[in-house]
């Protein structure tokens, strides 16, 4: 054997050449601020006496904080209500444009899409407007017709934004859905066919299990989106006056902290507090998702 | 989630890097603590770039005037939000160690505030407390926090705003107390439900100077150490005569500066104001439909003597991290002093801060249509005669007003007891004055 294959391989860069670009990036905007939060959340920066390390004590305060996990608790309400309506909604809207019987699918497709086209502050401005009990749409539904409709009332106003919510994301969830559809090969209706399968039950033998995937990814964006909730109580909250409060959801809580009481670093906290539930939760349903699809 | 922690992150990630900066400045601060009052001719003739944050709708108008009269220096005037936008935006930059504005418009509630972050100039060593005798007491009072911290801009002296028309139509008298004025409210929604002597969904920018105009002193500040007692005697002699509208219904629960109030306005529904002086032209301005229907009134009493409550008002300060204070100063001495900017200022609206102007003929003089001719300035001038002294305001009050609808908030939606919100209010109001390090009670 010739000496200089025993020589040790040289250093080779070239892979860093590729990936750098893209490291340096993620490590700036997604790793960097991560680490900004976790040490901001090892300190307390008072109005009186300063900046000081205090460890996990932030932490503590965050686990025993009433306002969290009453802000937690609702949006965990609104996530086991709302994303199951959603999804269903969305579920049967794509089975609809997929089942070749519906006139104009395309039509159909866009204008169920359309809200998602929406920017969020300015879809829940106009339905401000429409849940309006002393001037907007509601104050004239109620004067038509008798009724007593107060979307803002403490007791309906997670429900109006829940409505929202579903208003806003059918048809992007809808559109993932429908694209997994999309892709079930000609054949496996073909087969069906020949063995009789019909309507509803090529639906229950082909279509749902393949959508299944797309449906566990769905719920797995929901989820998040339910724990993130911020846009749409934030507009509504000059509008439903005193009902949505400060902690309403826990971002909304994290801002006010962070932008109103100058707690930067409690506000870290929460995020991340928040930021690891909401991982755990999406990796479970994921686990449990992807289980079930074995099977 | 992750737009939080972005925001987050844009907001303190330069403060790691202004660290540095400030180290590098610090030498400059401390020339900058021993100005003159020389300094600030001299500063005017060499010239300069100033930034200066207003929502002020004369603002553009002001620095124009003061750019034609002092061609050296140039100044940007930037709408940086209304209010608490502002300060946020005010706060951030004071944590980053950069890009606050050499002038900013604060109101005098969140001074105090700015004051303890130091954050602000004291102008005393450019001779501002000569300028004292130009300003009403309470706005005086207002900017003199230990130092003189900033110039007063305008004044809010509450007054009563009625509607004539719906007076007349139901057979209201004007009420000059308190009693009166529940009575009246009880009379009105009796006759029409739909109508309402007054609105209010809870608002602490409205609640406090109440507390205050009843005789209520529930904070206390010397340095470091805070009393709170929301439920002094004053306090709850506004709350237990609030309760008394509250609890039936006799309150319009619609937000003041919501389309619906200012429909309300416009409709009759809403027939009086308890609010700050500068009204009167926001109303005329904003709600023509009203013209010729709307009288001022001192604001009713609860024993006869004509005391109010200053509503609302703001100053304009000198930040630290101005990089030419001497020039900062000289343009808000001139913005908030001299009657060429105070001119512009009434032109627009505006409702002073300056014993000259609140003394002019020509001003007490003014008997606008809209106001069935009224000399309603009158009113407003001996308001600002009659505030009440003595109030003070919390160093975290940005923050206190932002948790009053979590708290007393909860008592206007439930028509609850609003002595029960206040008591909550105060909790709350406890436990972060201590997580931030005051000594509270």
């Amino acid at each position: 054997m010739p000496p200089h294959a025993f020589r040790p391989p040289r250093r080779d860069w070239r892979g860093w050449q590729f990936t750098g670009p893209f490291a340096a990036v993620f490590v700036f905007v997604f790793i960097a601020p991560l680490a900004y939060a976790l040490w901001l959340s090892l300190f307390q920066n008072r109005l009186v006496g300063g900046n000081a390390f205090v460890g996990l004590e932030n932490y503590q305060t965050a686990l025993t904080d009433p306002q969290l996990w009453d802000g937690f608790l609702r949006v965990l309400v609104f996530l086991l209500v709302q994303v199951p309506v959603m999804l269903v909604l969305a579920l049967i809207a794509a089975l609809a444009i997929d089942s070749a019987r519906l006139y104009a699918t395309g039509l159909f497709r866009l204008v169920i899409f359309l809200p998602y086209a929406v920017p969020a502050v300015v879809a829940v401005l106009m339905w401000g407007f429409i849940y309006g009990d002393h001037f907007g749409l509601a104050a004239d539904v109620n004067e038509l017709l008798g009724t007593d409709l107060r979307p803002f009332a403490p007791s309906w106003v997670l429900a109006s934004l829940g409505n929202i919510v579903t208003w806003e994301y059918v048809g992007y969830n809808m559109l993932i859905f429908y694209s997994a559809l999309k892709t079930i090969p000609y054949e496996l209706y073909e087969a069906a066919e020949i063995d009789g399968a019909r309507g509803l039950q090529v639906v229950k033998a082909i279509k749902l299990p393949a959508v299944r995937g797309a449906v566990v990814i769905a719920t797995i964006f929901s989820i998040i989106g339910s724990f993130q909730l911020f846009n749409e109580p934030n507009v509504l909250k000059p509008l439903a006056n005193n009902v949505i409060n400060s902690y309403f959801t826990p971002n909304m809580y994290a801002y006010n902290l962070s932008f109103a009481g100058q707690q930067y670093n409690y506000s870290a906290t929460i995020a991340i507090v928040m930021g690891v539930i909401t991982a755990v939760i999406a990796y479970v349903v994921q686990l449990r998702g992807t289980r079930r699809e074995d099977r | 989630m992750s737009t939080m922690k972005r925001r987050t992150v844009i907001g303190t990630v330069p403060a790691v890097l202004a660290a540095g900066t400030l180290a590098a400045c610090g030498d400059d601060t401390e020339a900058a603590a021993t100005g003159k009052p020389e300094d600030l001719d001299a500063a005017l003739e060499k010239g300069g770039k100033l930034t200066y944050w207003t929502w002020t709708p004369s603002g553009e108008a002001q620095a124009a005037a003061f750019t034609a009269q002092y061609p050296n220096v140039e100044v940007e005037v930037v709408n940086a939000g209304t209010a608490t936008d502002e300060y946020t935006a005010l706060q951030n930059a004071v944590a980053a160690g950069s890009g606050a504005p050499d002038v900013a418009q604060i109101e005098y509630y969140a001074l105090q505030q700015f004051v303890l972050s130091e954050s602000l100039v004291d102008l005393t060593q450019y001779g501002f407390t000569d300028l004292e005798s130009q300003y009403t007491a309470s706005t005086w009072a207002a900017v003199n926090l230990g130092g003189v911290f900033g110039l007063p801009q305008d004044s809010g002296p509450m007054v009563m705003l009625y509607n004539q028309a719906v007076f007349d139509e139901f057979g209201l008298t004007v009420p000059a107390t308190w009693d009166e004025y529940v009575a009246a409210a009880e009379a009105l929604h009796t006759a029409d439900p739909n109508r309402f002597l007054t609105n209010d969904a809870g608002d602490p920018g409205f609640a406090q100077p109440l507390i205050w105009q009843a005789g209520g002193r529930p904070y206390n500040v010397d340095g470091t150490s805070v009393t709170i007692d929301l439920q002094d005697e004053g306090t709850r002699r506004w709350a237990d005569t609030w309760n008394r509208m509250l609890q039936p219904g006799l309150l319009a629960p619609i937000p003041t500066w919501s389309d619906d109030w200012w429909k309300a306005l416009s409709g009759g529904t809403v027939a009086s104001l308890i609010i700050g002086s500068w009204m009167p032209g926001i109303l005329e301005g904003s709600v023509p439909e009203g013209a010729g229907n709307w009288r001022v009134a001192p604001v009713p009493s609860y024993d006869g003597s004509p005391v109010t409550a200053e509503n609302g008002g703001s100053a304009q300060s000198v930040l630290k991290q101005s990089a030419n204070p001497a020039l900062a100063a000289a343009f808000l001495r001139w913005l908030n002093s001299s009657p060429e900017s105070i001119a512009v200022f009434l032109e627009n609206g505006g409702f002073p801060s300056t014993a000259a102007e609140l003394a002019s003929a020509e001003f007490i003089g003014k008997a606008p249509d809209y106001f069935g001719g009224q000399k309603i300035n009158e009113v407003c001038v001996a308001a600002s005669s009659n505030v009440a002294t003595g109030f003070q305001y919390l160093p975290f009050q940005v923050y206190a007003n932002s948790v009053f609808p979590d708290t007393v908030g909860t008592a206007y939606t439930e028509q609850g007891d609003l002595n029960a919100g206040l008591q909550a209010w105060q909790e709350s109001l406890e436990s972060y004055g201590e997580a931030q390090g005051f000594q509270v009670n």
